[in-house]
Protein backbone atom coordinates (compact mmCIF):
# COMPACT_ATOMS: atom_id res chain seq x y z
CA UNK A 1 0.00 0.00 0.00
CA UNK A 2 1.23 3.44 -0.90
CA UNK A 3 1.41 5.75 2.07
CA UNK A 4 2.01 9.46 1.78
CA UNK A 5 5.51 10.47 2.92
CA UNK A 6 3.90 12.75 5.47
CA UNK A 7 0.37 12.88 6.72
CA UNK A 8 -0.87 15.49 9.15
CA UNK A 9 -4.16 14.35 10.64
CA UNK A 10 -6.47 16.68 12.57
CA UNK A 11 -3.48 18.47 14.08
CA UNK A 12 -4.41 21.03 16.68
CA UNK A 13 -2.33 23.26 18.92
CA UNK A 14 -3.67 25.44 21.69
CA UNK A 15 -1.47 27.67 23.83
CA UNK A 16 -2.54 28.84 27.25
CA UNK A 17 -2.36 32.62 27.44
CA UNK A 18 -3.29 35.28 29.93
CA UNK A 19 -7.03 35.92 30.08
CA UNK A 20 -7.73 39.28 28.45
CA UNK A 21 -10.72 40.90 26.76
CA UNK A 22 -9.60 39.61 23.38
CA UNK A 23 -9.19 36.16 24.74
CA UNK A 24 -11.67 35.46 27.52
CA UNK A 25 -11.07 31.70 27.70
CA UNK A 26 -7.31 32.05 28.22
CA UNK A 27 -6.48 30.02 25.15
CA UNK A 28 -4.91 30.87 21.86
CA UNK A 29 -5.40 28.38 19.06
CA UNK A 30 -2.37 28.40 16.77
CA UNK A 31 -3.65 25.54 14.66
CA UNK A 32 -7.24 24.27 14.32
CA UNK A 33 -7.66 20.56 13.54
CA UNK A 34 -6.02 20.71 10.15
CA UNK A 35 -5.00 17.85 7.88
CA UNK A 36 -2.88 17.57 4.76
CA UNK A 37 -0.67 15.02 3.06
CA UNK A 38 2.61 15.12 1.22
CA UNK A 39 3.36 12.49 -1.43
CA UNK A 40 6.73 10.67 -1.42
CA UNK A 41 9.19 12.85 -3.31
CA UNK A 42 6.56 15.59 -3.50
CA UNK A 43 6.84 19.23 -2.63
CA UNK A 44 4.15 20.97 -0.67
CA UNK A 45 4.13 24.64 0.21
CA UNK A 46 2.47 25.99 3.30
CA UNK A 47 1.96 29.70 2.76
CA UNK A 48 0.51 32.41 4.89
CA UNK A 49 1.50 35.58 6.64
CA UNK A 50 3.36 35.80 9.94
CA UNK A 51 1.21 34.39 12.69
CA UNK A 52 -0.84 32.19 10.40
CA UNK A 53 0.32 29.04 12.20
CA UNK A 54 2.70 27.68 9.60
CA UNK A 55 5.80 27.64 11.80
CA UNK A 56 3.80 26.08 14.67
CA UNK A 57 2.79 23.41 12.20
CA UNK A 58 6.45 22.75 11.32
CA UNK A 59 7.51 22.57 14.97
CA UNK A 60 4.71 20.12 15.72
CA UNK A 61 5.70 17.89 12.83
CA UNK A 62 9.37 17.66 13.83
CA UNK A 63 8.45 17.22 17.49
CA UNK A 64 9.89 20.42 18.94
CA UNK A 65 6.43 21.06 20.35
CA UNK A 66 3.63 18.77 21.42
CA UNK A 67 0.32 18.88 19.62
CA UNK A 68 -2.81 19.38 21.70
CA UNK A 69 -4.44 16.68 19.61
CA UNK A 70 -4.08 14.98 16.26
CA UNK A 71 -1.33 12.93 14.70
CA UNK A 72 1.63 13.15 12.38
CA UNK A 73 2.32 10.07 10.25
CA UNK A 74 5.43 9.37 8.23
CA UNK A 75 5.10 6.55 5.71
CA UNK A 76 1.83 5.61 7.38
CA UNK A 77 3.41 5.19 10.82
CA UNK A 78 2.52 7.58 13.60
CA UNK A 79 5.42 9.55 15.00
CA UNK A 80 5.80 9.16 18.73
CA UNK A 81 5.55 12.23 20.88
CA UNK A 82 7.41 13.55 23.87
CA UNK A 83 10.23 11.83 25.74
CA UNK A 84 11.34 8.51 24.43
CA UNK A 85 14.25 6.11 24.17
CA UNK A 86 17.37 7.12 22.31
CA UNK A 87 16.73 4.53 19.59
CA UNK A 88 13.27 5.89 18.91
CA UNK A 89 14.59 9.45 19.02
CA UNK A 90 17.13 8.56 16.36
CA UNK A 91 14.47 6.84 14.26
CA UNK A 92 12.35 9.97 14.43
CA UNK A 93 15.37 11.98 13.34
CA UNK A 94 15.58 9.86 10.23
CA UNK A 95 11.93 10.48 9.36
CA UNK A 96 11.73 14.25 9.28
CA UNK A 97 14.43 16.91 9.27
CA UNK A 98 14.16 20.68 9.31
CA UNK A 99 16.12 23.68 8.06
CA UNK A 100 15.46 26.88 9.96
CA UNK A 101 15.18 30.42 8.75
CA UNK A 102 18.16 32.07 10.41
CA UNK A 103 21.42 30.90 8.87
CA UNK A 104 23.46 32.72 11.51
CA UNK A 105 22.28 30.73 14.51
CA UNK A 106 21.47 27.41 12.86
CA UNK A 107 25.00 26.08 13.27
CA UNK A 108 27.17 25.56 16.34
CA UNK A 109 29.67 28.44 16.09
CA UNK A 110 32.47 26.24 17.47
CA UNK A 111 32.04 23.32 15.11
CA UNK A 112 33.64 22.95 11.70
CA UNK A 113 31.31 22.04 8.85
CA UNK A 114 32.90 18.64 8.36
CA UNK A 115 32.65 17.74 12.06
CA UNK A 116 29.05 18.88 12.15
CA UNK A 117 28.13 16.45 9.36
CA UNK A 118 30.30 13.64 10.73
CA UNK A 119 28.59 13.96 14.12
CA UNK A 120 25.17 13.42 12.56
CA UNK A 121 26.43 10.47 10.49
CA UNK A 122 27.92 8.87 13.60
CA UNK A 123 24.58 9.20 15.36
CA UNK A 124 22.52 7.56 12.65
CA UNK A 125 24.77 5.13 10.81
CA UNK A 126 27.25 2.45 11.62
CA UNK A 127 30.15 3.54 9.42
CA UNK A 128 33.92 3.32 9.65
CA UNK A 129 35.96 6.51 9.43
CA UNK A 130 36.65 6.12 5.71
CA UNK A 131 33.00 5.60 4.80
CA UNK A 132 32.08 8.55 6.94
CA UNK A 133 34.62 10.85 5.32
CA UNK A 134 33.34 9.73 1.93
CA UNK A 135 29.75 10.46 2.84
CA UNK A 136 30.69 13.88 4.28
CA UNK A 137 32.45 14.76 1.02
CA UNK A 138 29.38 13.58 -0.89
CA UNK A 139 27.04 15.75 1.16
CA UNK A 140 29.35 18.77 0.88
CA UNK A 141 29.39 18.31 -2.87
CA UNK A 142 25.64 17.76 -3.06
CA UNK A 143 24.89 21.18 -1.59
CA UNK A 144 27.55 22.89 -3.69
CA UNK A 145 30.23 23.63 -1.11
CA UNK A 146 33.96 23.03 -1.57
CA UNK A 147 36.78 21.44 0.42
CA UNK A 148 37.92 24.70 1.95
CA UNK A 149 34.43 25.55 3.22
CA UNK A 150 34.11 22.03 4.63
CA UNK A 151 37.01 22.76 6.97
CA UNK A 152 35.72 26.19 7.97
CA UNK A 153 33.93 27.41 11.06
CA UNK A 154 30.46 28.88 10.45
CA UNK A 155 31.69 32.44 11.03
CA UNK A 156 33.87 32.16 7.93
CA UNK A 157 30.84 31.34 5.77
CA UNK A 158 28.21 33.57 4.20
CA UNK A 159 24.50 33.25 4.95
CA UNK A 160 23.87 31.24 1.80
CA UNK A 161 26.79 28.92 2.53
CA UNK A 162 25.62 28.36 6.08
CA UNK A 163 22.16 27.51 4.84
CA UNK A 164 23.74 24.96 2.50
CA UNK A 165 25.50 23.44 5.51
CA UNK A 166 22.19 23.30 7.38
CA UNK A 167 20.64 21.53 4.38
CA UNK A 168 23.56 19.08 4.23
CA UNK A 169 23.23 18.38 7.96
CA UNK A 170 19.52 17.67 7.52
CA UNK A 171 20.18 15.43 4.52
CA UNK A 172 22.88 13.53 6.39
CA UNK A 173 20.12 11.73 8.30
CA UNK A 174 18.58 10.67 4.95
CA UNK A 175 15.10 11.79 6.04
CA UNK A 176 11.95 11.00 4.10
CA UNK A 177 10.68 14.52 4.60
CA UNK A 178 12.63 17.77 4.78
CA UNK A 179 10.87 20.80 6.23
CA UNK A 180 12.20 24.15 5.05
CA UNK A 181 10.93 26.72 7.52
CA UNK A 182 11.43 29.99 5.63
CA UNK A 183 14.81 28.54 4.79
CA UNK A 184 15.60 31.02 2.03
CA UNK A 185 13.77 34.03 3.44
CA UNK A 186 16.88 35.52 5.05
CA UNK A 187 18.96 35.24 1.88
CA UNK A 188 19.18 37.81 -0.88
CA UNK A 189 17.45 37.00 -4.13
CA UNK A 190 20.36 35.67 -6.19
CA UNK A 191 21.53 33.44 -3.33
CA UNK A 192 17.92 32.34 -2.83
CA UNK A 193 17.81 31.15 -6.42
CA UNK A 194 21.06 29.20 -5.98
CA UNK A 195 19.83 27.49 -2.82
CA UNK A 196 16.49 26.68 -4.47
CA UNK A 197 18.39 25.10 -7.36
CA UNK A 198 20.40 23.02 -4.90
CA UNK A 199 17.13 21.90 -3.31
CA UNK A 200 15.63 20.98 -6.67
CA UNK A 201 18.73 18.92 -7.52
CA UNK A 202 18.69 17.21 -4.14
CA UNK A 203 15.05 16.24 -4.54
CA UNK A 204 15.76 14.76 -7.93
CA UNK A 205 18.76 12.83 -6.63
CA UNK A 206 17.40 11.55 -3.31
CA UNK A 207 13.61 11.51 -3.66
CA UNK A 208 13.17 13.37 -0.36
CA UNK A 209 9.83 15.14 0.02
CA UNK A 210 9.78 18.86 0.83
CA UNK A 211 7.47 20.76 3.07
CA UNK A 212 8.09 24.39 2.26
CA UNK A 213 6.98 26.80 4.95
CA UNK A 214 7.08 30.22 3.34
CA UNK A 215 5.36 33.53 2.80
CA UNK A 216 7.01 34.00 -0.57
CA UNK A 217 4.76 32.99 -3.45
CA UNK A 218 7.56 33.41 -5.97
CA UNK A 219 9.43 30.61 -4.17
CA UNK A 220 6.28 28.48 -4.18
CA UNK A 221 5.91 28.87 -7.93
CA UNK A 222 9.50 27.87 -8.49
CA UNK A 223 9.79 24.70 -6.43
CA UNK A 224 6.46 23.35 -5.23
CA UNK A 225 3.84 21.01 -6.67
CA UNK A 226 1.05 21.68 -4.23
CA UNK A 227 0.16 24.48 -1.91
CA UNK A 228 -1.80 24.94 1.28
CA UNK A 229 -2.82 28.47 2.23
CA UNK A 230 -3.12 29.16 5.94
CA UNK A 231 -4.65 32.06 7.77
CA UNK A 232 -5.01 32.42 11.54
CA UNK A 233 -4.47 28.73 12.18
CA UNK A 234 -6.82 27.47 9.50
CA UNK A 235 -6.22 26.13 6.01
CA UNK A 236 -8.29 28.36 3.75
CA UNK A 237 -7.31 26.97 0.36
CA UNK A 238 -5.39 24.04 -1.06
CA UNK A 239 -4.53 22.46 -4.38
CA UNK A 240 -1.87 22.21 -7.09
CA UNK A 241 0.28 25.35 -7.23
CA UNK A 242 -0.77 26.28 -10.77
CA UNK A 243 -4.47 26.07 -9.94
CA UNK A 244 -4.29 27.96 -6.69
CA UNK A 245 -2.08 30.71 -7.98
CA UNK A 246 -4.10 31.23 -11.17
CA UNK A 247 -7.62 30.65 -9.96
CA UNK A 248 -7.46 31.54 -6.30
CA UNK A 249 -10.91 31.09 -4.85
CA UNK A 250 -10.35 32.47 -1.39
CA UNK A 251 -10.12 36.25 -1.04
CA UNK A 252 -7.16 35.88 1.35
CA UNK A 253 -5.20 33.95 -1.27
CA UNK A 254 -6.08 36.57 -3.84
CA UNK A 255 -4.79 39.26 -1.56
CA UNK A 256 -1.57 37.37 -0.88
CA UNK A 257 -1.15 37.06 -4.63
CA UNK A 258 -1.88 40.73 -5.18
CA UNK A 259 0.88 41.60 -2.74
CA UNK A 260 3.61 39.96 -4.86
CA UNK A 261 5.53 42.59 -6.82
CA UNK A 262 5.33 41.96 -10.55
CA UNK A 263 6.56 43.69 -13.72
CA UNK A 264 5.13 47.16 -13.93
CA UNK A 265 5.02 47.47 -10.17
CA UNK A 266 6.14 50.87 -8.94
CA UNK A 267 7.93 50.93 -5.61
CA UNK A 268 6.29 53.21 -3.13
CA UNK A 269 8.26 56.38 -2.70
CA UNK A 270 8.99 57.96 0.61
CA UNK A 271 7.73 61.49 0.16
CA UNK A 272 10.50 63.98 0.64
CA UNK A 273 8.99 67.03 -1.11
CA UNK A 274 5.43 66.76 0.06
CA UNK A 275 4.47 64.42 -2.77
CA UNK A 276 1.81 61.93 -1.81
CA UNK A 277 2.86 58.28 -1.88
CA UNK A 278 1.82 56.34 -5.00
CA UNK A 279 -1.16 54.36 -3.76
CA UNK A 280 -1.11 51.69 -6.48
CA UNK A 281 2.39 50.65 -5.57
CA UNK A 282 1.69 49.47 -2.06
CA UNK A 283 3.85 46.36 -1.87
CA UNK A 284 2.24 44.46 0.98
CA UNK A 285 -1.25 45.33 2.10
CA UNK A 286 -1.52 44.44 5.75
CA UNK A 287 -4.33 42.15 6.73
CA UNK A 288 -5.91 44.80 8.92
CA UNK A 289 -6.69 46.93 5.85
CA UNK A 290 -9.38 44.56 4.82
CA UNK A 291 -10.93 45.57 1.52
CA UNK A 292 -13.00 42.49 1.10
CA UNK A 293 -14.76 40.94 4.04
CA UNK A 294 -13.04 37.73 5.01
CA UNK A 295 -14.99 34.81 6.39
CA UNK B 1 56.35 47.56 18.42
CA UNK B 2 53.50 49.85 19.30
CA UNK B 3 49.86 48.89 19.20
CA UNK B 4 49.33 51.06 16.11
CA UNK B 5 52.09 49.29 14.25
CA UNK B 6 50.61 45.99 15.31
CA UNK B 7 47.23 47.02 13.97
CA UNK B 8 48.75 48.04 10.65
CA UNK B 9 50.80 44.88 10.33
CA UNK B 10 49.55 42.32 7.85
CA UNK B 11 48.12 39.09 9.16
CA UNK B 12 44.93 38.03 10.85
CA UNK B 13 42.92 41.14 11.69
CA UNK B 14 41.10 39.14 14.32
CA UNK B 15 44.23 38.25 16.27
CA UNK B 16 45.46 41.82 16.00
CA UNK B 17 42.25 43.25 17.38
CA UNK B 18 42.24 40.63 20.12
CA UNK B 19 45.79 41.58 21.07
CA UNK B 20 44.71 45.20 21.09
CA UNK B 21 41.71 44.58 23.30
CA UNK B 22 43.80 42.47 25.67
CA UNK B 23 45.69 45.60 26.65
CA UNK B 24 48.86 46.25 28.63
CA UNK B 25 47.15 46.13 32.02
CA UNK B 26 45.80 42.65 31.37
CA UNK B 27 49.23 41.55 30.20
CA UNK B 28 50.68 42.71 33.53
CA UNK B 29 47.87 40.97 35.42
CA UNK B 30 48.50 37.81 33.44
CA UNK B 31 52.22 37.99 34.28
CA UNK B 32 51.47 38.47 37.98
CA UNK B 33 49.10 35.49 38.06
CA UNK B 34 51.67 33.37 36.23
CA UNK B 35 54.45 34.42 38.63
CA UNK B 36 52.32 33.65 41.69
CA UNK B 37 51.46 30.24 40.29
CA UNK B 38 55.10 29.50 39.50
CA UNK B 39 56.06 30.63 43.02
CA UNK B 40 53.57 28.19 44.50
CA UNK B 41 54.73 25.31 42.34
CA UNK B 42 58.47 25.93 42.61
CA UNK B 43 58.60 27.35 46.16
CA UNK B 44 61.17 24.76 47.37
CA UNK B 45 63.49 25.65 44.49
CA UNK B 46 63.25 29.44 44.67
CA UNK B 47 62.79 30.12 48.38
CA UNK B 48 66.12 31.09 49.97
CA UNK B 49 65.25 29.62 53.42
CA UNK B 50 63.09 27.01 55.05
CA UNK B 51 59.80 28.88 55.75
CA UNK B 52 59.41 27.35 59.21
CA UNK B 53 63.07 27.68 60.24
CA UNK B 54 63.18 29.67 63.47
CA UNK B 55 66.38 31.68 64.01
CA UNK B 56 66.59 33.51 67.39
CA UNK B 57 69.73 35.29 66.26
CA UNK B 58 67.96 36.93 63.30
CA UNK B 59 64.73 38.28 64.79
CA UNK B 60 63.23 41.41 63.16
CA UNK B 61 65.90 41.85 60.53
CA UNK B 62 65.04 44.71 58.19
CA UNK B 63 64.71 44.24 54.45
CA UNK B 64 67.88 43.78 52.44
CA UNK B 65 71.03 41.91 53.35
CA UNK B 66 70.68 38.18 53.90
CA UNK B 67 66.88 38.40 54.08
CA UNK B 68 65.42 40.27 51.10
CA UNK B 69 62.14 41.13 52.82
CA UNK B 70 63.45 40.80 56.35
CA UNK B 71 62.49 38.34 59.08
CA UNK B 72 59.56 38.03 61.46
CA UNK B 73 59.29 37.94 65.25
CA UNK B 74 60.96 34.52 65.49
CA UNK B 75 63.52 35.06 62.76
CA UNK B 76 61.78 33.29 59.86
CA UNK B 77 62.53 34.61 56.36
CA UNK B 78 59.46 36.56 55.17
CA UNK B 79 60.14 36.09 51.45
CA UNK B 80 60.39 32.32 51.87
CA UNK B 81 57.16 32.32 53.86
CA UNK B 82 55.41 34.36 51.15
CA UNK B 83 56.63 31.99 48.44
CA UNK B 84 55.59 28.87 50.34
CA UNK B 85 52.43 30.67 51.47
CA UNK B 86 51.37 30.97 47.84
CA UNK B 87 50.64 27.23 47.96
CA UNK B 88 47.90 27.30 50.60
CA UNK B 89 46.79 30.79 49.57
CA UNK B 90 46.19 29.77 45.94
CA UNK B 91 45.14 26.15 46.52
CA UNK B 92 42.12 27.24 48.59
CA UNK B 93 40.62 29.56 45.96
CA UNK B 94 41.46 27.00 43.27
CA UNK B 95 39.37 24.38 45.08
CA UNK B 96 36.56 26.87 45.59
CA UNK B 97 36.53 27.98 41.96
CA UNK B 98 36.79 24.49 40.45
CA UNK B 99 34.00 23.08 42.63
CA UNK B 100 31.80 26.15 42.14
CA UNK B 101 32.42 26.11 38.38
CA UNK B 102 31.56 22.43 37.99
CA UNK B 103 28.51 22.53 40.24
CA UNK B 104 27.44 25.95 38.93
CA UNK B 105 27.63 24.79 35.32
CA UNK B 106 25.64 21.63 36.04
CA UNK B 107 23.00 23.61 37.92
CA UNK B 108 22.80 26.38 35.32
CA UNK B 109 22.64 24.10 32.30
CA UNK B 110 20.08 21.73 33.79
CA UNK B 111 17.90 24.64 34.92
CA UNK B 112 18.12 26.23 31.48
CA UNK B 113 17.46 22.94 29.71
CA UNK B 114 14.57 21.67 31.81
CA UNK B 115 13.07 25.10 32.45
CA UNK B 116 9.63 25.57 33.96
CA UNK B 117 9.18 24.84 37.66
CA UNK B 118 12.57 23.21 38.03
CA UNK B 119 14.22 26.36 36.73
CA UNK B 120 12.14 28.53 39.06
CA UNK B 121 13.01 26.29 42.01
CA UNK B 122 16.74 26.32 41.20
CA UNK B 123 16.77 30.08 40.67
CA UNK B 124 15.14 30.74 44.05
CA UNK B 125 17.58 28.31 45.66
CA UNK B 126 20.50 30.19 44.16
CA UNK B 127 19.04 33.46 45.43
CA UNK B 128 18.90 32.03 48.95
CA UNK B 129 22.55 30.91 48.85
CA UNK B 130 23.51 34.23 47.27
CA UNK B 131 21.86 36.10 50.13
CA UNK B 132 23.85 34.15 52.72
CA UNK B 133 27.30 35.69 53.34
CA UNK B 134 30.07 33.30 52.32
CA UNK B 135 32.27 34.24 55.28
CA UNK B 136 29.55 33.40 57.78
CA UNK B 137 29.03 30.04 56.11
CA UNK B 138 32.79 29.44 56.23
CA UNK B 139 32.92 30.20 59.94
CA UNK B 140 29.98 27.87 60.58
CA UNK B 141 31.79 25.15 58.63
CA UNK B 142 34.92 25.63 60.74
CA UNK B 143 32.80 25.40 63.90
CA UNK B 144 31.37 22.10 62.69
CA UNK B 145 34.33 20.47 60.94
CA UNK B 146 37.24 22.23 62.61
CA UNK B 147 39.85 24.73 61.39
CA UNK B 148 42.09 24.15 58.39
CA UNK B 149 42.02 24.76 54.66
CA UNK B 150 39.28 22.30 53.76
CA UNK B 151 36.33 23.40 55.88
CA UNK B 152 36.26 27.04 54.74
CA UNK B 153 37.08 26.02 51.16
CA UNK B 154 34.14 23.60 51.11
CA UNK B 155 31.81 26.23 52.56
CA UNK B 156 32.93 28.91 50.12
CA UNK B 157 32.56 26.44 47.25
CA UNK B 158 28.86 26.34 48.01
CA UNK B 159 28.48 30.05 48.43
CA UNK B 160 30.32 30.73 45.14
CA UNK B 161 27.99 28.48 43.12
CA UNK B 162 25.43 31.30 42.55
CA UNK B 163 28.16 33.65 41.25
CA UNK B 164 28.82 31.20 38.45
CA UNK B 165 25.36 29.66 38.02
CA UNK B 166 23.28 32.83 37.78
CA UNK B 167 25.33 34.31 34.94
CA UNK B 168 25.70 30.99 33.17
CA UNK B 169 21.99 30.17 33.40
CA UNK B 170 21.04 33.32 31.50
CA UNK B 171 23.58 32.55 28.79
CA UNK B 172 22.51 28.90 28.68
CA UNK B 173 18.87 29.88 28.17
CA UNK B 174 19.93 32.10 25.29
CA UNK B 175 21.86 29.21 23.71
CA UNK B 176 19.05 26.76 24.41
CA UNK B 177 16.67 28.80 22.29
CA UNK B 178 18.98 29.03 19.29
CA UNK B 179 18.01 26.98 16.24
CA UNK B 180 21.25 25.00 16.23
CA UNK B 181 20.20 23.32 19.47
CA UNK B 182 16.73 22.65 18.04
CA UNK B 183 18.38 21.14 14.94
CA UNK B 184 20.40 18.77 17.14
CA UNK B 185 17.25 17.77 19.03
CA UNK B 186 15.45 17.06 15.77
CA UNK B 187 18.40 14.90 14.69
CA UNK B 188 17.75 12.73 17.73
CA UNK B 189 20.69 13.64 19.96
CA UNK B 190 20.01 13.25 23.67
CA UNK B 191 19.95 16.21 26.04
CA UNK B 192 23.16 15.16 27.80
CA UNK B 193 25.06 14.84 24.52
CA UNK B 194 23.83 18.20 23.23
CA UNK B 195 24.75 19.92 26.49
CA UNK B 196 28.16 18.31 26.82
CA UNK B 197 29.23 18.66 23.20
CA UNK B 198 27.59 21.91 22.14
CA UNK B 199 25.96 23.95 24.86
CA UNK B 200 28.68 23.90 27.52
CA UNK B 201 31.56 24.50 25.07
CA UNK B 202 29.73 27.60 23.88
CA UNK B 203 29.45 28.79 27.49
CA UNK B 204 33.11 28.13 28.22
CA UNK B 205 34.44 31.65 27.52
CA UNK B 206 31.90 33.12 29.93
CA UNK B 207 32.68 30.41 32.49
CA UNK B 208 36.42 31.15 32.36
CA UNK B 209 35.81 34.87 32.83
CA UNK B 210 33.47 34.32 35.77
CA UNK B 211 35.82 31.78 37.37
CA UNK B 212 38.83 34.09 37.06
CA UNK B 213 37.05 36.99 38.76
CA UNK B 214 35.64 34.62 41.39
CA UNK B 215 39.17 33.34 42.08
CA UNK B 216 40.24 36.79 43.28
CA UNK B 217 37.25 37.14 45.59
CA UNK B 218 37.67 33.61 46.94
CA UNK B 219 41.32 34.38 47.68
CA UNK B 220 40.25 37.46 49.63
CA UNK B 221 37.58 35.55 51.56
CA UNK B 222 39.90 32.66 52.44
CA UNK B 223 42.62 35.11 53.53
CA UNK B 224 40.06 36.71 55.83
CA UNK B 225 39.21 33.30 57.29
CA UNK B 226 42.91 32.61 57.90
CA UNK B 227 43.38 36.08 59.36
CA UNK B 228 40.75 35.15 61.92
CA UNK B 229 42.78 32.04 62.69
CA UNK B 230 40.18 29.64 61.33
CA UNK B 231 41.96 28.59 58.16
CA UNK B 232 45.45 27.22 57.66
CA UNK B 233 47.04 26.72 61.08
CA UNK B 234 50.49 27.94 62.18
CA UNK B 235 53.33 27.37 61.74
CA UNK B 236 52.37 26.63 58.08
CA UNK B 237 52.77 29.79 55.98
CA UNK B 238 49.67 31.43 54.51
CA UNK B 239 49.22 35.08 53.51
CA UNK B 240 46.14 35.89 55.58
CA UNK B 241 47.70 34.14 58.57
CA UNK B 242 50.93 36.14 58.10
CA UNK B 243 48.99 39.43 58.22
CA UNK B 244 47.52 38.33 61.55
CA UNK B 245 50.84 37.04 62.90
CA UNK B 246 52.55 40.31 62.10
CA UNK B 247 50.02 42.38 64.01
CA UNK B 248 51.80 42.45 67.42
CA UNK B 249 55.06 43.40 65.70
CA UNK B 250 53.44 46.47 64.14
CA UNK B 251 53.18 48.00 67.59
CA UNK B 252 56.91 47.41 67.96
CA UNK B 253 57.51 49.23 64.69
CA UNK B 254 58.17 46.16 62.52
CA UNK B 255 55.74 46.40 59.61
CA UNK B 256 57.50 43.95 57.30
CA UNK B 257 55.47 40.79 57.87
CA UNK B 258 51.92 42.20 57.83
CA UNK B 259 52.66 44.73 55.14
CA UNK B 260 54.33 42.35 52.70
CA UNK B 261 51.67 39.66 53.16
CA UNK B 262 48.86 42.22 52.89
CA UNK B 263 50.33 43.74 49.75
CA UNK B 264 50.73 40.29 48.22
CA UNK B 265 47.04 39.60 48.83
CA UNK B 266 46.04 42.93 47.29
CA UNK B 267 48.27 42.41 44.26
CA UNK B 268 46.94 38.89 43.74
CA UNK B 269 43.27 39.88 44.03
CA UNK B 270 43.68 42.88 41.74
CA UNK B 271 45.60 40.76 39.22
CA UNK B 272 42.85 38.11 39.06
CA UNK B 273 40.24 40.83 38.72
CA UNK B 274 42.06 42.60 35.91
CA UNK B 275 42.75 39.31 34.18
CA UNK B 276 39.06 38.46 34.34
CA UNK B 277 38.16 41.83 32.84
CA UNK B 278 40.75 41.43 30.10
CA UNK B 279 39.55 37.93 29.25
CA UNK B 280 36.01 39.25 29.19
CA UNK B 281 36.99 41.85 26.59
CA UNK B 282 38.77 39.23 24.51
CA UNK B 283 36.24 36.39 24.75
CA UNK B 284 33.00 38.28 25.07
CA UNK B 285 33.89 41.68 23.66
CA UNK B 286 32.60 43.56 26.66
CA UNK B 287 33.68 45.28 29.85
CA UNK B 288 32.38 44.04 33.12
Amino acid sequence: MNHPALEVRDLRKVYPVAVTEDCPDGEFTALYRESFTLAPGGSLAVVGESGSGKTTCARLIVGLERATSGAVLVDGVERGRGRTSSARRRRRGREVQIVFQDPYSSLDPRQRVRDCLAEVLTLHFDMDARQRDGRVAELIDQVGLDERQAGALPRALSGGQRQRVAIARALAAEPKVLILDEAVAALDVSIQAQVLNVLADVREATGVAYLFITHDLAVVQQVCDDVVVMRSGRIVERGPVADVLERAAHPYTRRLLASVPRPGWTPRRRTTEGRPPVPSGHPLPPVSETKEPLP
Amino acid sequence: MSVLQLAAAPGSPEITSRAYRFGALTAVACAVVTLLTLAAVFAPAVAPYDPTQVDPSAVYQGPGGAHLLGTDDVGRDILSRLLYGARASLLGPAIVVVVAAVVGTLVAVSAAWIGGRFDAFVSRGLDVIFAFPGLVLAIVAVAVIGPGLMAPAAALSISYVPYIARVLRTAAIRQRNLPYIAALEVQGFGAAAICARHLVPNLLPLLIVQATVAFGYALLDLSAVSFLGLGTQPPAPEWGLMVANGQPSIVAGHLEQSLSAGLTIVIAVVAFNLLGQGLSRVFLGEDR
